[in-house]
């Protein structure tokens, strides 16, 4: 008998390089939107390290606090805040093409759409700036 | 829809407490809330769904980009479940790991 699997063509794949992102602009803003989720989760386990701290005294916290101004920690809370800067702008302009809103037989123009999403950061931001500074 | 609901988490309520509590008050930009009104702030209920809301969501939001990251990046789809079991169980860890925390805050 025939074996089938013998005769198979096998399909074609383009091999595509590790690094094909570093080849277009638009490719290195995509991959530099997925790896900000990396400083995402990183903001999260420092929340939960803090929280930690908190619960456990204020020497603890001070410790905490005290570890939260080291050079490297702080330059890597930096290099985190832009990536979550970045993660949200450009996600609030994606907004606009995932919900493509007509009216009156029209598109709403994507500054519709993405201008409220704008608004509410800054009305969010200032809140939780407010409850968390209030004296 | 994990995924949309920690992209909006994270793009709406990460930046203003990353710069607040990474950057602002460490160089003394502005005034730190004492440990009392911090700790006090922390144990209100309504502060505890936040916090567990604010730790959840994004993280599965990371666990489904980062997935993708190494499936495209570097080019592995050939380890994709050893990438979902290490992307997804991180992220329901995680989520246990911050309920616990928030649980037994005194």
């Amino acid at each position: 008998m025939i074996n089938p699997t013998e005769y198979q063509l096998k399909s074609y794949q383009a091999r595509l390089s590790t690094y094909w992102w570093l080849s277009r602009w638009v490719y290195f803003k995509f991959i530099l939107r997925e790896a900000s989720s990396v400083f995402v989760a990183w903001f999260v386990v420092l929340t939960l390290l803090q929280i930690r701290a908190l619960t456990r005294g204020p020497a603890d916290y001070a410790e905490f606090q005290h570890w939260l101004q080291n050079p490297l920690v702080l330059a890597l809370n930096i290099v985190s805040l832009f990536f979550v800067i970045f993660h949200a702008v450009t996600w609030f302009s994606l907004a606009p093409k995932a919900m493509a809103i007509r009216l009156q037989g029209k598109r709403l123009p994507n500054l519709a759409i993405s201008a409220p999403n704008y608004v509410a950061w800054v009305v969010i931001s200032a809140a939780v700036a407010w409850i968390i500074l209030r004296g | 829809m994990l995924f949309s609901a920690g992209g909006v988490v994270a793009a709406m309520l990460i930046p203003i407490q990353l710069f607040l509590f990474g950057l602002a008050f460490p160089l003394g930009w502005l005034d730190a809330p004492s440990y009392e009104k911090l700790l006090a702030l922390v144990r209100h209920p309504v502060t505890r769904i936040y916090l567990l809301i604010l730790c959840s969501l994004p993280l599965f939001h990371w666990a489904h980009r980062f997935r993708f990251t190494l499936y495209d990046g570097l080019q592995i789809k050939h380890l994709d479940e050893l990438i979902n079991i290490f992307c997804y169980g991180g992220a329901t860890i995680g989520t246990a790991v911050a309920a616990y925390i928030l649980w037994s805050i005194p």
